[in-house]
C-alpha cells in the first residue's frame, strides 16, 4: 500500500512545528501547501457559503490546492465560534467537488476527542505509537514556545533595523534549524543561539518610540496574507508593534489569562464573549492604560465574536481619548485602501504626539 | 410603592421566553412593558445604535432596548451560554448581556443560563425574583406556575402544527429562528405572503424540542448550536411529507451561514435561501416566492 500524503492549512509560520510534528510521529509524506496566494482566495470563495468568515475562505483554498497536488489526509482544528463547525461543511463541499480524501478533525463539537483521534491515525499509520506522539508533542509546543518569543523581540524591534531584511533573514535561518531539531536540548541551544544572534542585529532605536498594539481575530492576526502584511507596513512607519495573540497564547496561556482579563476590566464585562472578545475588551483597557499610543483591532468580515466586542472597544477608547481603528478584512479588499487608512492613522497618532 | 415596571423588548429572547417572562411576573404582581411590534422607526435606531456588521436581528434587539430604556425601571435580557455539552448558542447569545451593559445606561435585570457550569433556567428565574424582592419560595412558585401555563400553550401549538402536515394544500416547511420568522419587519411580511399564495406553512420550531434535537444528527454529526439543531431537525421528520423548504435567516447570521448550507447540500427536496437585510424592498422575495411556489405545485401536479 502507497504512503499516504497529509496536508494542513496555514498560518503565519507555524507551517514549521506542524510539519515538524508530523513527520515525527507518522510514517507519511507531509505536504505543506503551497503558500496562500490570490488564487487560493479566489478558489475559497468561489465554493464557499456567501457570508461566512474569511479564514474558512482561506482554509478551503488551501485544501483545494493540497488536495490537486495529491494529498489525501487533511487536518483541521477548531476554535469556540463557528471555527468549531468548519469541519463538516469543509468536507462535504471538498466530497461534492468530487476529491477523495480523509478529514482528520482535531477538535469537534468544541472539545478535543483523544480516542477518535488516536483512531484516525492508527488508520492512516497502522505503527503509530502514542508515547512516541507525546514526546514530539512536548517538543513542539516548546519549539512554538521559542518562535513566539523570538516573534515578540522582532516585532518589537523589526521596524528601527539598520539593514533592511535582517531580522527576517536571521528568523527563516533559526526556522530551518529548528525543523532540524532531535531533542529538547538541541532545539533549546538552537534557540539561544539563534536569539543572541538575532539581539545582536544593529538597531537604532529612539527611547520614546510609537506603540501601536494589535488586537482582534486570531486567524487574521497570525497569517500575514489575511491581514496583507499589516505589521510589516506599520514597522516600516518605525513603529513599535504590540500583539498579544499567538499560538502559544491560544494553546496554554488562555484559559488562565481569560480570567485575568475578566477581572481586570470587569466594570465593562461580566461575561465570556466568545472567542477571542473578552481578551480583547481587556487588552484594550491595559492598552489604554498603559502608555501606548494607538489601537488597531483587526478581523475578518463577519466575525461575530469581535462584532460583539467593537462597540464595547469603541466605548473604552473614547473613555481613555485613545485612537482606534478597526479594519475587517475581506476575501476581496484592496491593498491600496488599506494602505491608505494606515497611513491617515500614523498621520494621526504621530501629531498627538507632538503636542 | 409604585409598582416595578419591567421592559420586554419583543425580539430575540422574547420569541422563547417571552409567555414564561409574561406569566412569572404577572404571579409576582410586577407590570410589565412589552415594546411594540417592530417598525421602521424601531429598525432604523437599531441600526444606528449597531455595529454595522452585526446581524440584522442583534440590530433589532438594540432598536426595541432603546424604544424601552425610559420607559421602565429594568430590562430583561438573559445570557444564555449553552443548554448542556454541544448545546451551545451563537456567540452574540453571550455577548448580549455586556453589548446593553455598555450601550444603555438603564439597570438590567439578568441570568445566566450556563448547564455546564450548573447556572440553569430555574436558578436565573429565582434569582431574578429575589432580585425584585420576593421571597425564594414565591418566586420559585411563580417560575413553575408559569412554566405550567406556558407549557401547555406550546404544546397545543406543536399539535397543531403537526396537524398541518395533513392539508391537501401545497405544504412548505419554513426554516429559521422564531425571532426572525415572527418578526413583524423580518419574516411576517414573508409568511403574510406565502398566506396568500394559498401555502400550508409549517414553522420548523414548533416541534417537541427534544426530538428535533436529536433527528439533527441525521442531518450534521458535529452541529453544537441548539437552537440549530432544532430548526434543522425538524427536516428529517416531515421530509416525506412536504413539498419544499424556505431556509429563511438574516444578514450575516453566523451560525445559519454554516448549517443551513450543509443541509441545502444534503436535502433531496426543492428549497429557496432567503436571506434578509435591512432594506426594505420585499418586491424581489416575492418574485423568487412566487417562482419557487409554482415549481412546488406544478412538481405536485405530476406526482399525483
Amino acid at each position: 500500500m502507497s504512503k499516504h500524503t497529509i496536508s494542513f492549512p496555514h498560518m503565519g509560520n507555524y507551517s514549521i512545528p506542524v510539519y515538524y510534528l508530523l513527520t515525527h510521529i507518522l510514517n507519511v509524506n507531509v505536504m505543506i501547501a503551497p503558500k496562500i496566494t490570490s488564487k487560493t482566495i479566489e478558489l475559497g470563495t468561489k465554493y464557499s457559503p456567501e457570508f461566512v468568515c474569511t479564514p474558512f475562505k482561506y482554509t478551503l483554498g488551501t485544501f483545494i490546492e493540497a488536495l490537486e497536488l495529491k494529498a489525501d489526509v487533511l487536518i483541521q482544528a477548531g476554535g469556540g465560534c463557528r471555527y468549531g463547525y468548519y469541519s463538516e461543511l469543509q468536507s462535504q463541499i471538498l466530497e461534492d467537488l468530487g476529491y477523495q480524501f480523509t478529514y482528520i478533525n482535531l477538535v469537534s463539537k468544541g472539545k478535543t476527542d483523544i480516542k477518535k483521534i488516536y483512531h484516525e491515525l492508527k488508520k492512516i499509520d497502522p505503527n503509530f505509537r502514542v508515547l512516541k506522539a507525546l514526546y514530539y508533542l512536548l517538543i513542539t509546543s516548546k519549539m512554538v514556545k521559542y518562535m513566539d518569543k523570538v516573534d515578540n523581540y522582532i516585532r518589537e524591534n523589526i521596524g528601527f533595523e539598520e539593514v533592511p531584511g535582517s531580522f527576517e533573514h536571521e528568523n527563516q535561518k533559526m526556522l530551518t534549524d529548528f525543523s532540524k531539531a532531535k531533542g529538547f536540548f538541541s532545539l533549546y541551544h538552537m534557540y539561544h543561539k539563534h536569539f543572541k544572534k538575532i539581539k545582536r542585529l544593529p538597531i537604532h532605536k529612539p527611547e520614546h518610540c510609537l506603540k501601536i498594539g494589535v488586537i482582534g481575530e486570531l486567524y487574521t492576526l497570525m497569517e500575514p496574507f489575511a491581514n496583507y502584511h499589516l505589521e510589516m507596513t506599520l514597522a516600516h512607519y518605525g513603529i513599535e508593534v504590540k500583539r498579544y495573540t499567538n499560538a502559544h497564547y491560544l494553546l496554554f496561556e488562555k484559559k488562565k489569562e481569560v480570567k485575568k482579563y475578566l477581572k481586570y476590566a470587569k466594570e465593562y464585562i461580566q461575561y465570556r464573549m466568545g472567542a477571542d472578545a473578552a481578551d480583547n475588551i481587556g487588552r484594550t483597557k491595559y492598552l489604554c492604560t498603559h502608555g501606548y499610543d494607538g489601537i488597531i483591532h483587526i478581523k475578518s468580515s463577519f466575525c461575530t465574536p469581535e462584532i460583539g466586542a467593537m462597540p464595547i472597544i469603541q466605548k473604552i477608547c473614547n473613555q481613555y481619548d485613545m485612537p482606534v481603528i478597526f479594519f475587517s478584512f475581506d476575501a476581496n479588499t484592496s491593498q491600496v485602501g488599506i494602505e491608505t487608512r494606515l497611513e491617515a492613522f500614523y498621520d494621526m497618532i504621530e501629531m498627538r504626539r507632538k503636542k | 410603592m409604585d409598582k416595578v415596571k419591567i421592559g420586554i423588548p419583543r425580539s430575540i429572547h422574547y420569541y422563547y421566553y417571552g409567555d414564561l417572562w409574561i406569566s412569572f411576573f404577572k404571579y409576582l404582581n410586577c407590570d410589565v412593558i412589552i415594546s411594540p411590534k417592530t417598525n421602521r422607526d424601531i429598525m432604523n435606531c437599531g441600526i444606528r445604535l449597531a455595529t454595522d456588521e452585526m446581524c440584522l436581528s442583534m440590530k433589532n434587539l438594540l432598536g426595541h432596548i432603546d424604544y424601552l430604556q425610559d420607559k421602565c425601571d429594568y430590562i430583561l435580557i438573559p445570557r444564555i451560554d449553552n443548554y448542556g455539552i454541544s448545546n451551545q448558542t451563537c456567540t452574540n447569545f453571550l455577548a448580549i448581556y455586556d453589548i446593553v451593559h455598555n450601550l444603555f445606561s438603564t439597570p438590567i435585570l439578568s441570568y445566566n443560563i450556563d448547564v455546564v457550569h450548573h447556572q440553569t433556567e430555574k436558578q436565573g428565574m429565582i434569582q431574578i425574583g429575589e432580585q425584585l424582592g420576593f421571597s425564594k419560595k414565591q418566586s420559585k412558585i411563580a417560575y413553575l406556575e408559569a412554566c405550567n401555563c406556558v407549557w401547555k400553550n406550546k404544546k397545543l401549538a406543536i399539535e397543531k402544527n403537526i396537524q398541518k402536515l395533513k392539508s391537501i394544500k401545497s405544504k412548505v416547511l419554513l426554516v429559521g429562528h422564531p425571532y426572525n420568522l415572527y418578526d413583524e419587519m423580518i419574516g411576517n411580511p414573508i409568511i403574510s405572503f406565502l398566506k396568500k399564495m394559498d401555502v400550508e406553512i409549517i414553522y420548523s420550531n414548533l416541534f417537541y424540542s427534544e426530538m428535533t434535537n436529536q433527528a439533527s444528527k441525521q442531518l450534521s454529526n458535529e452541529l453544537y448550536w441548539k437552537f440549530n439543531k432544532e430548526n434543522i431537525g425538524s427536516i428529517p421528520f416531515v421530509q416525506n411529507q412536504i413539498d419544499g423548504i424556505i431556509f429563511l435567516s438574516t444578514f450575516p447570521c453566523g451560525p445559519d451561514s454554516l448549517v443551513n448550507e450543509l443541509v441545502m447540500r444534503k436535502i433531496k427536496l426543492p428549497y429557496l435561501n432567503l436571506i434578509l437585510d435591512d432594506m426594505d424592498g420585499m418586491v424581489g422575495f416575492e418574485t423568487r416566492l412566487e417562482s419557487f411556489i409554482d415549481i412546488i405545485q406544478e412538481r405536485k401536479r405530476k406526482h399525483v
